[in-house]
Order: structure tokens, then sequence, then C-alpha cells
């Protein structure tokens, strides 16, 4: 350990820890919505959808620090709907790290929801049919057929989204600022080290981090899905 | 009380208006035709997949649909087991879980032995821990045809379920469908076009053209007559039940009766007065207007000119011996020949004779 900790500082093991918990609460989070939203646009027809699919995707064009400002705006201690939340619920976003998984998870929600839904528009219709003529209602088939069969989409949607959470910076400083230990995940590092005289070194270490972090995600990933895939039988 | 199943709808420009007796004797009906008959839409309206415009389908007993009285009962709660011609087994489920998928929902108590006859009938005993993914055509063909039975289902519909085999796949199935069909009391429909299946499985056939149903009757009757087949599909001749009188081992060979004519074929391995279904095609028999007294082959038969239907270079001749009909498929040539007409006694050569697998207890 002594060895490991030789590495990186201790700040950077902690701008480590956090961004990997940021991602990870991010996109854990985010699975529910986004399986609800996949299957509501794969599967129903209703006025409005183009409107819902736009808003689904938005945080895809938006500038992350244009989103970071409404979040501050809406989840600030002064505003009504950040007002009530601390002061109902004790629950505080801002300069906190689960702000900094709030603005995650809505930026990378639509990575999940689009491979979701193509998950679920390439299950073919015929398979609910066989479901339905054997006895199984609408939330059977969802859970014993539609489910076990968009695993893998699933699996590559949490994984993409983990990825882009690791990278997210501009919405993170403006919604939850940079405070080390709270809300200073390695790319806000990286930042901070490039601005600090003599900070070189570190910048490097930090960039050098996260090329090997996105590199195992992205073999992990294959790994993952090639089993999944084997799994549900594809 | 309404029975069977009557059919309305409109798809598109294609109308069906189909009635026929189905669902409430355990026997096996055959849905023929064309493609584009109308076959899958009553297969589908029959399993709940479709509502229909008007009419009423009564499989058991039980109204399944009636436009009269406003009943439909959703597919989910139909019970109505399906084997589609794509098979569409769930591939993220092992060949038992597959099998169990609708036992499981069926909420009926099917103790471990069913699901064991089942496993046998089939034979899908090893196949039970594999994926679908990894079984052959003609295994998946099983493991549907399980999946189906095991719901406890109230009627069987066969949607082409061999169409997509080759034919030693088919070869393979057949005897299983048979088995399927003799140990079974439930109804089954059985969509073909293929009459070879058709002759060794089913008792009683619907043809069906367009959206109607042109003829429905016992199959004996249905392959004699000569208005239902053309173009694609032939006249498949004739279909009879006959009983097994005794065998000649010293010359390989058994003898058949039905009614009061005697055949000769290779020996069957079956009981003596055991009944067989035997089937003569109609290219298999000749015709003679004086019994020929050095032939080949065994079988010769007296018979009465009944109808004919010239078509083209052919002409299809029915005969009647007795209580049963054969048809003969001759050339025009010698149909003018022989200055055939209805109601001349003729000598029929039988060149061959299938006994196919299925007994009638």
């Amino acid at each position: 350990m002594a060895e490991m900790e030789g590495i990186l500082t201790a700040a950077e093991w902690e701008a480590l820890g956090l961004s990997l918990r940021v991602a990870s609460v991010a996109v854990l989070a985010d699975l529910p919505f986004a399986f609800l939203a996949a299957l509501l646009l794969a599967r129903c027809r209703f006025p409005g959808k183009l409107l819902v699919d736009g808003l689904v995707h938005l945080p895809l064009v938006l500038p992350p620090v244009a989103l970071g400002y409404l979040l501050l705006l809406s989840f600030g201690t002064r505003a009504p709907l950040g007002a009530f939340l601390l002061n109902q619920l004790g629950i505080r976003f801002v300069f906190s790290w689960t702000g900094a998984a709030l603005a995650s998870a809505i930026l990378t929600f639509p990575f999940q929801v689009r491979a979701i839904r193509l998950s679920l528009e390439g299950q073919s219709a015929g398979l609910a049919e066989a479901a339905e003529t054997l006895g199984a209602g609408p939330l059977d088939r969802l859970f014993s057929l539609h489910l076990p069969l968009a695993a893998p989409g699933i699996l590559a949607g949490a994984v993409t989204a983990f990825a882009a959470c690791l990278g997210e910076f501009g919405a993170i400083i403006t919604f939850v600022s940079n405070i080390p230990g709270e809300t200073r995940t390695i790319p806000l590092a990286i930042y901070t080290a490039i601005q600090t005289p003599g900070g070189e070194q570190a910048a490097a270490r930090l960039a050098a981090l996260s090329i090997a972090l996105a590199l195992a995600g992205l073999i992990l990933a294959d790994w993952v899905s090639r089993r999944m895939r084997a799994l549900v039988g594809q | 009380m309404k029975t069977g199943v009557e059919l309305h709808c409109t798809q598109g420009a294609f109308r069906l208006d189909a009635a026929f007796t189905f669902g409430n004797a355990p026997c096996v009906t055959a849905l023929f035709g064309p493609s584009g008959a109308g076959k899958t839409t009553i297969i589908h309206a029959i399993a709940g997949l479709l509502r229909p415009q008007a009419g009423h389908i009564v499989v058991g007993n039980e109204t399944l649909f009636d436009s009269d009285r406003g009943v439909f009962v959703s597919a989910r709660e139909r019970r109505i087991g399906l084997v589609f011609q794509d098979v569409r087994l769930f591939p993220h489920l092992s060949v038992r879980a597959n099998l169990l998928y609708g036992w499981r929902r069926s909420g009926m108590q099917i103790n471990a032995d069913t699901v064991d006859q089942v496993v046998a009938l089939l034979g899908l005993h090893a196949l039970l821990e594999r994926r679908p993914r990894t079984l052959s055509g003609g295994e998946r063909s099983r493991v549907a045809l399980g999946r189906a039975l095991l719901m406890n289902p109230r009627a069987l519909l066969l949607d082409e379920p061999l169409a997509a085999l080759d034919a030693p796949r088919k070869a393979e199935i057949l005897p299983y469908l048979e088995r399927l069909v003799r140990e079974t009391k439930i109804p089954m429909l059985y969509v073909s076009h293929a009459l070879d299946e058709i002759a060794r499985l089913a008792d009683r056939m619907v043809v069906l053209d367009k959206g109607r149903v042109v003829a429905e009757g016992s199959l004996f009757d249905m392959t004699v007559r000569l208005d239902l087949f053309t173009g694609a599909h032939p006249i498949p001749g004739a279909i009879l039940e006959a009983a097994v009188v005794r065998h000649d081992p010293a010359h390989g060979l058994t003898e058949l009766a039905f009614g009061n004519t005697t055949l000769i074929v290779p020996a069957v391995s079956r009981g003596e007065g055991d009944k067989v279904r035997i089937r003569i095609d109609a290219d298999d028999v000749m015709l003679a207007l004086e019994r020929p007294n050095a032939v080949s082959a065994n079988n010769v038969l007296p018979a009465i000119v009944t109808a004919i239907r010239a078509d083209g270079a052919h002409a299809d001749v029915q005969l009647s011996l007795g209580s049963a009909k054969l048809i003969a498929r001759i050339t025009t040539r010698s149909l003018d020949r022989l200055s055939l007409r209805p109601g001349i006694p003729v000598f029929a050569l039988i060149k061959s004779v299938t006994v196919g697998g299925r007994e009638h207890g």
C-alpha cells in the first residue's frame, strides 16, 4: 500500500476515489429513469413524443457550464427548490459531491436512454406474442422478456455514461465548485494542477491516470458485454 | 349454443369470411390452402393475437370470442397453445425454462410426471440445460411443441411447424408429431400446404382459398375430390384406413383390407387386426378395361369410374371400390383411347402403396 501511495499523492488518491464515487452514483441513479424513458420512447406513441425525445437528448448539445448554472439557480440554498430540499429533507446539492453526481447524471442521461432504447427496439415483436399466448401479461413480459433481452444494451449504456461522467468538468465546477475532497474530481484536479506553479508533473500523472481508467473501462465493457450477449443467447 | 369458428375480418384489400368446425373433438384438423388464403390470420384470431370484426370462436365449450355478445378473451387468458412457423423460443432461457414458461403461468397444478411425460414424448431429456441458440432446427421445433403442450392448452394450433425445415429434419420431427397426435387428447389445428404431412397427421381437412372455406370434411373424403386440387397442389390421391389381415413372412408381404377390397403390401410391422393408414397416390394407379392376366402388380382391383376431370395432358379419374374411393392420374390420350366415362367398370393396377405411421385404436 505504501508503494501504491508513492505513485499518487494523497490528494490525487482522493480525487480518483471521488471521481469513481460520483460516476457510480450518477450511473446507478440514472438507470431506472433511463429505462423508463427508453421504454416510453421505444414502445409508446403519444402526443408530444418528439418534445420528450428532444428533452432527453438536450444535455448532449447543451453547454455543460449552462447546465451547471441552471442547477445552481434551482438547487442553490436560496432558491425555492434548494431551500425546500435543505429545510424539509436535509438534502443539499450545492458544494457537495452529491451535486456533482446530480450534474453528471443529467449530462449522461441521453447515453443510457439511447443504448437501452436501441436494444428494446431491436427485440422482435414475435417473442412478445409468444409470451402472451403462454399467459404472460404486460408487466410479466417486461421482467421475464424485455428486461433480460435488453441487458447488453443497459450495460453498454451504463459503461458509456460512466466514462462520460469521469470526464465531466464544466457543470461540476459551475454548480458545486472545486472543493478538495468534496467536489474536486480528476478533471478538476488536473485543472487545479495546471493553474498551480510547478504542477505540470501532477497534471501529467493525473492525465495518465485518466487514460488508464478510460482504457480499462473500455476493455472491461467489451468483455462484459460479450459475456452478457452470450448469456441472453445472442 | 355456437360452436367452432366463424370469422369475418378485413385487412386492407384482404377479406376473410371463414366458418368451420373446430375445437370440440380431440382430432387433428388440417387447414390447407395456398399462401395468402388466410391461414395465419385464422390462427392469430383463434390465439387472440388479432380481433376479428365479427364472428365467434368456441373451443371446448368455452366462448373465447363472440362479437354479438361482446366477448373477447385476451390472448393471455385463452390457453391456446400456438407453435409458430418461426419457432420463437426465448433466447435468454434454457430449454427447461422455455418448456416451463407457459406452465408456470397457467395457474394449474401439473405434477412433475406430466413434465417428464412431455420431455420423454418429444425426446428432450438431453437438451434441457441447453440454450435455443445451440439447438438444431429440428430440436427447436420439438422444444416449441413441448412448450405449447406444457401450458395445458384447450387446443393446439400449429402454424406450418415444419415449413422452415429441410426434408431430413421433417422426417425427424414427423414421428414425434404422430406420437403427439396419438397420445394427447387435445383438438389440434394443423396449418400446412404440404399434403404429405396432412396425410400422415390429420383426421379432418378444411380447404381455404382467398379467405373463404372451399370445402370441409374428413380427410378420406377430401383427398379424393376432383374439384379441390389444382396447379401447385395436384390431387394427392386416396388416403384410406385399412386393417391388417395376415402376414406372409415367406414373401415379406402383408395383406390389408378396406371394405371388401384386399391389398398386398410389403411387410408392415403391426399385429393382425390393427388399423393402418394407407395412401395410394394418383400417379401410382393405372387403369385397364379388362383384367390383365400377366402383370407384375400384386394389386389389381375391380372398380367403377365415378367422375373424370381432364386438364391439359392429364386426367384425374375418380374410382369407386365399394365404399372407398381412389384417384388415378392418366394422360388425356389414354382417356380417349379407353373411352372412359362415369359408370364404366375398370381394373385399377396399384403400383405402390404408402403405409403411413398412424394407428387408430
